[in-house]
């Protein structure tokens, strides 16, 4: 069964139609990127599926029910920007979901319910990184250390959906190949199915399943207003996958492509080849 | 050749800072010891002798008439008038701006409400709190409470509504209901705002406590310095304004410092020199 359904879905503003007749079917622990040019509708189509806004027309089934017209613990999200509270620190950030779980009215938790979660935030934290930061506030990371406590922060809450909205756009390109190589772990471990939305093309095929290319069709001055855009392609990327291979050997067979995550294999000339 | 803007003070801060203040102090010595070389009984700037004095007998002498420590009753109440006054306005600020701040609805309904009360000129209805809650300390609390709170509340609300959508988007996908967001996502971080412009309304909340304790009270700081102006009593008057502003400036330093320890998170972005 597909995780995410979308039915001939319209997103209208008033007179301006932006997006218009898309249907997508997301398999379970697919990972989506999304791509098209500026002004398409991919943040749209992302606030769609995160219930920020409601179709104009069509429906969106989450495990087959209609989704919530609103936000909520099913999918989680992560922005390009603000997407970790800057009052909490790291280790904060991370527990919020946990705590508001646990704790209806207070939305904390104290003693030995804290210890547990303290100790689960703590073991995910350390695997991407940030194991010595525990209480820094967001202000004192680097960018890429704040969208992994995101990464962390929205996964620790389990959703069925992960929603990226250009997630690394704003890093180094060095750092970027890092955090791509920590997304596929993390989406590996956890089967969550993704849907990323991004600029940049290599990055959605390095890391999608599945790629789908918002475009409009129709971009004629006078069409402008009256014609959305919709899905003009739907890529399924195929990758060659040996079974009993680790997933670093994988990713190595695919270094032909100049990708960032290279930096993972030993085949380079690489000052830390160490390891 | 450095610029003037580049120029740090380093070591000589303190120097810097303390040195208008000499130069006021002395700036008014000499002008006392001008007046009294021509008039000896003038009674409009007393040399710093008199004043001691002065307050030596208003602070550490019991009063004859009433067997009170004059000082200390008028700063006891004046402090306990402003306190509760600021009190009650806090309150009020963090409900309602924060209801108003997060909330579509509330805000619909409260926000023109409080854009039109913060333009009442709150000295202009204070007969009317005279009238309605007599002469006593309720209609002076309520002259700050007046005062106060419109600010108070447009501050924090405007806080609130500007924190990023995003946040509150994040905060319902981690499961946050509404409540939990406004005490785990918009409270924490309206509370440094809420402090912040509590401090810059102390100077309004002495205007008003001075304001009503000038034209009804039995004791209070501005009771006093009005009661003795019909003396021309400046040995005392000056001490007393010089002690208003000092405790301004405590509790101002006070807050900030509250502020500082208790949010580090809002004060990392401060430019530091």
């Amino acid at each position: 069964m597909s995780a995410l359904s979308i039915k001939n879905v319209w997103i209208e503003y008033g007179a301006q139609v932006v997006l218009e007749r898309v249907s997508l079917e997301i398999e379970a622990g697919a990972f989506v990127a999304i791509v098209g040019p500026s002004g398409c509708g991919k943040t749209s189509f992302l606030r769609l599926l995160l219930g920020q806004e409601s179709p104009a027309r069509g429906t969106i089934l989450l495990d087959g029910k209609p989704m919530p017209s609103e936000p909520g613990p099913d999918r989680g999200v992560v922005f390009q920007r603000y997407s970790v509270f800057p009052h909490l620190t790291v280790l904060g950030n991370v527990l919020l979901g946990p705590e508001l779980e646990a704790s209806p009215i207070l939305g904390r938790t104290f003693g030995k319910c804290r210890r547990q979660l303290v100790e689960r935030a703590r073991v995910l934290l350390t695997e991407v990184g940030l194991g010595d930061s525990l209480d820094k506030y967001p202000t004192q990371l680097s960018g890429g250390m704040q969208q992994r406590l995101a990464l962390v922060q929205a996964l620790i809450r389990q959703p069925r959906v992960l929603l990226l909205d250009e997630p690394f756009g704003a890093l180094d390109p060095g750092i970027r190949g890092e955090i791509h190589v920590l997304m596929k772990k993390l989406w590996k471990e956890t089967g969550v199915t993704i849907v990323m939305v991004t600029h940049d093309l290599r990055e959605a095929f390095l890391l999608g399943t599945r790629v789908v290319v918002f475009d409009r069709l129709r971009n004629r001055p006078e069409e402008k207003q009256r014609y959305g855009a919709t899905i003009s392609q739907n890529i399924e990327v195929h990758r060659r996958r040996v079974p009993g291979q680790d997933f670093h050997e994988r990713i190595a067979e695919d270094s032909d492509r100049d990708d960032p995550v290279a930096v993972e294999t030993t085949r380079r000339d690489d000052p830390a080849t160490t390891h | 050749m450095r610029r003037v803007m580049n120029i740090r003070p380093g070591r000589a801060r303190w120097v810097l800072a303390l040195l208008p203040f000499a130069l006021i102090l002395l700036a008014y010595m000499m002008g006392s010891a001008h007046r009294r070389a021509e008039n000896p009984s003038d009674k409009v700037l007393p040399p710093i002798s008199e004043m001691a004095s002065a307050v030596h007998r208003v602070a550490f002498e019991e009063d004859k008439r009433t067997g009170q420590y004059l000082f200390w009753t008028d700063t006891k109440s004046s402090l306990k008038r402003l306190s509760i006054g600021l009190s009650v306005s806090v309150a009020f600020a963090l409900v309602l701006g924060l209801l108003i701040g997060l909330l579509p609805v509330a805000n619909a309904t409260f926000s023109p409400l409080t854009a039109v009360l913060s333009m009442v000129p709150p000295m202009a209805i204070l007969p009317i709190l005279f009238i309605v809650f007599g002469l006593d300390e309720l209609s002076k609390v309520m002259l700050i409470i007046i005062g106060v709170t419109p600010c108070l509340v447009r501050d924090l609300s405007f806080t609130v509504s500007s924190l990023p959508r995003e946040q509150l988007v994040k905060a319902q996908s981690l499961g946050a209901s509404t409540w939990q967001t406004l005490i785990r996502v918009a409270l924490p971080q309206a509370m440094p705002r809420l402090i912040e412009s509590l401090r810059l309304s102390l100077g309004p909340a002495f205007l008003f406590l001075i304001s009503a304790e000038a034209i009804s009270a039995d004791s209070g700081l501005g009771y006093r310095i009005f009661l003795l102006r019909r003396y021309l009593a400046m040995d005392t008057i000056l001490p007393y304004v010089i002690w208003i502003t000092l405790l301004a400036f405590l509790l101002d330093f006070a807050l900030a410092q509250i502020s500082r320890r208790a949010f580090p998170w809002a004060h990392n972005a401060e430019r530091t020199s």
